[in-house]
């Protein structure tokens, strides 16, 4: 492993060495010129332009005003990739948020409706904004930064060194249609500048098809940034952010569930809802232990369906058949642990009313526990119609067999 | 550096006088024939005149609070539109005989059966608003004539230190604008709900009075260049920071009142919804919807671009756009506490335009008449000329 490092690093120097002294190709690349003052280089601009070449390019040590229109170049494209990604940001926010909100998840939310334009702004605003500065960023590198060409044969030239301190520079590209050696040469003569030199490309970079983006000094400068940043981005979230002062209102006067509290007279913390309260969904169960007068007056909700009765199968074959077995007969698969439950197919069961049944299966009734809690009320109800279904098909009479 | 002295013509003189006077008149006839109408459409031009003078005396401020040299070129315009001040102290009486057509917490009998109204009779009393709008008004007036006489004075001398001076003058001046303004903004509008509030409502319309003082300026600067009044140096770099500067006070505005809505509707408390409830009622709800396009959405898309900020003839339409833009935000502030049912517009309400262009236009040719355009020895004024974005 140590070795492995050791000739990374090697490698890396020796590609530092060569890079800063590479040796030029005979392949031009451009001829440029350097000028004294700013007045000089804009009007050698203006004259370049004018000139006809397209692909020339301007150094100066300081931005110099009216360098754009000296340069006829156009209106830069930026800003419509970035109201391009703007909008496409807005879009994405608004259709994200009402799928969400609207379609996928709805949620009641401060009594608000589930899409509401007001409260869906702040995001909308701000994923445009960050949509518009991503793209911009990766376009401007891209596009205008030439990515993923990570360096330019002018680099590491005089020419470079003097327009990074007090010279105005100008290149005129070998890539230009007019570009013809002795003609630009002689043109640049004539601009009362200095220094006119041939800048060549570098041999590592003539007919190189892999782009320097996988240089390994290059790969490796972007994994130590993401690593610094992933460990900077760690500490600062889950360790800087938890130490004190920050206590993210951890630390606040507030009462537990069950503890003790001296607020009210009576020492308790809690408080008895106000009575006649009823939670949320549920709807009291009004007849217990009241005569069977009374519970006959329960009719059945729920419509006979084919649905319903599907439903009240499972339903039945789940909590009732164990003991009641599985066409209510009272052979249940626990027969012999318990008291076996009566048959439901007696006189007495079938003369029933719905109702009835509903109390037996909501109260219990002798052995047979209380169903409230375990199965739901419109369960209950759709296993009082598979009941019904039981007892015809146990007890069909003929004229059954003549209808539908 | 020369500079010759061109006179405004005589038409503009006129044309003043005469919308003055037809809206004195409009007003005199809407007061004969209800007082109370009159009141909330007269508190309406104040208010508008205020956001006019004391916002463009904050330009002037500005200017040398942050040593900006690209507006000095047309830094007069603002110094002669701040001397709308001085008629402001006139402006502000009549509005005292109309205190109770206008803020029912100033009827002790209606104050003392309600409770809300009595716990905050401590701020709002007769005393004490008259001591803040005086107090105001003399803050004002102190930094006018302070930071114009200094500067023209420098007309005169070409004394850089004046300029050092009204640095001074434009740094004080800063907050307690703010301050003033937003007392303003509380005591002669919030108040007209005094049951109501919003913490956001000063900045509110300080953000409002921004937009009209750079629309304002940049109306006078488009035309007076276009007049030959100005430097032919002023060129599309300066047009283009006018414009930017419209458009970022305007989209400040818009996040203001953006801001404002969506608290109040996030937390649709009765205790606050119901001041904006109040502008959904019947034709308010059209004023309502119209004032996000008309203030906010069209600006916003008119003057996002670069093009449209360095082109004077769509600048100059915007500028006139934005004022009546704030002309509306005000009558939506100002308005439904004088009719709830639905938005008031009748003959009464034109003494509003008449009126806020005849003052502007009589202030500032009786300003102009005497004065320079250009503060012409001030040491800024070359480089703010030589202007280079």
């Amino acid at each position: 492993m140590a070795i492995k490092i050791k000739e990374f690093i090697n490698r890396l120097k020796e590609y530092n060495t060569t890079w800063k002294t590479e040796p030029r190709s005979g392949q031009l690349h451009s001829i440029s010129v350097l000028f004294d003052t700013p007045d000089q280089i804009i009007e050698a601009a203006k004259a370049t332009a004018n000139a006809g070449y397209k692909k020339f390019d301007v150094f100066t040590p300081y931005p110099v005003h009216g360098m754009d229109e000296a340069m006829k170049m156009k209106e830069s494209k930026i800003g419509w990739i970035a109201l391009l990604a703007g909008i496409t940001g807005a879009i994405t926010a608004l259709l994200m948020i009402g799928w969400m909100g609207g379609i996928d998840y709805k949620n009641i939310i401060g009594g608000k409706p589930f899409f509401a334009l007001p409260g869906s702004i702040p995001i909308t605003f701000e994923l445009t904004v960050l949509f518009s500065a991503l793209v911009t960023t990766a376009a401007m590198v891209a596009l205008f930064n030439k990515l993923p060409w990570t360096s330019n044969p002018l680099h590491e030239t005089p020419f470079m060194k003097s327009v990074t301190s007090d010279k105005f520079g100008l290149v005129i590209e070998a890539a230009d249609k007019h570009f013809d050696e002795r003609n630009v040469e002689n043109f640049l003569g004539q601009l009362h500048g200095h220094s006119i030199e041939k800048v060549y490309y570098p041999i590592p970079d003539v007919g190189k098809t892999k782009t320097p983006v996988f240089d390994l000094k290059f790969m490796g400068v972007i994994a130590v940034t993401a690593i610094l940043t992933a460990i900077a981005s760690y500490a600062v979230l889950n360790k800087v952010l938890y130490t004190q002062p920050f206590n993210w209102m951890w630390e606040q006067p507030r009462l537990n569930p069950q503890a003790q509290s001296n607020f009210f007279g009576d020492g308790f913390g809690m408080r008895m809802p106000v009575e006649g309260t009823v939670a949320r969904g549920f709807i009291p169960y009004e007849y217990k232990g009241m005569p069977d007068s009374v519970i006959k007056l329960l009719a059945n909700p729920l419509a006979l369906t084919e649905e319903v009765i599907q439903r009240g199968k499972v339903k039945f074959d789940i909590f009732c058949s164990p003991c009641h077995g599985y066409y209510g007969q009272g052979d249940g698969r626990l027969k012999g642990q318990f008291p076996n439950p009566p048959t439901l197919h007696s006189e007495k069961v079938r003369n029933w009313q719905d109702g009835n049944i509903y109390n037996v299966i909501t109260n219990g009734q002798n052995v047979m526990p209380a169903y409230d809690k375990s199965v739901a009320r419109e369960d209950r109800w759709a296993i009082i119609h598979y009941i019904r279904v039981l007892q015809r098909s146990q007890n069909a009479k003929d004229t059954d067999l003549e209808g539908k | 550096m020369e500079y010759i002295k061109k006179a405004l013509p005589d038409k503009f003189a006129k044309t003043g006088w005469i919308l003055l006077v037809l809206g004195i008149i409009i007003l005199a006839a809407a007061f004969a024939v209800d007082s109370r109408r009159a009141f909330f459409d007269y508190l309406w031009i104040y208010m508008f005149m205020i956001s006019i003078g004391v916002g463009a005396l904050a330009l002037v401020a500005l200017e040398y609070l942050v040593g900006a040299t690209w507006s000095t070129p047309f830094r007069r315009i603002d110094e002669f539109l701040a001397a709308i001040i001085m008629l402001l102290v006139l402006m502000v009486i009549p509005l005292f005989f109309g205190i109770h057509d206008l803020y029912h917490w100033s009827h002790n009998e209606i104050v003392s059966g309600d409770a809300i109204l009595q716990s905050k009779s401590p701020y709002l009393n007769m005393n004490f608003f008259t001591i803040r709008t005086i107090f105001c008004l003399v803050v004002w007036l102190f930094f006018f004539f302070m930071m114009i006489r200094n500067s023209e004075k420098q007309d005169l001398t070409g004394d850089p230190r004046l300029t050092k001076r009204n640095n001074i003058f434009g740094t004080a001046f800063a907050p307690l604008f703010v301050i003033t303004l937003t007392i303003t903004a509380i005591d002669w509008m919030m108040s007209l709900e005094p049951h109501w509030f919003s913490t956001m409502y000063g900045i509110y319309y300080f953000s409002g009075t921004m937009v009209a003082a750079f629309s304002v300026t940049t109306l006078f600067a488009v035309r007076l260049k276009e007049g030959h009044y100005l430097d032919p140096k002023i060129n599309n770099e300066h047009y283009y920071s006018l414009g930017a500067m419209m458009f970022a006070f305007n989209t400040f505005w818009g996040y203001i009142a953006f801001s404002q809505y969506l608290l109040i509707w996030y937390a649709d408390l009765p205790e606050e919804n119901f001041w904006l409830l109040m502008r959904w009622e019947g034709s308010w709800k059209f004023v309502s919807i119209a004032l996000i396009f008309i203030h906010f959405v069209i600006p916003f898309l008119v003057l996002v671009g670069r093009s449209q900020k360095t082109n004077p003839r769509i600048l100059k339409i915007m500028a006139i756009w934005l004022l009546f833009a704030h002309a509306l935000d005000l009558y939506w502030l100002i308005m439904p506490t004088y009719n709830n049912a639905g938005a008031p517009l009748g003959w009464q309400e034109l003494a509003f335009p008449f009126l806020v262009t005849g003052i502007t236009m009589v202030v500032f040719n009786l300003r102009a008449s005497k004065r320079n355009l250009v503060p012409v020895r001030d040491p800024k004024l070359e480089s703010g000329l030589n202007f280079h974005l």
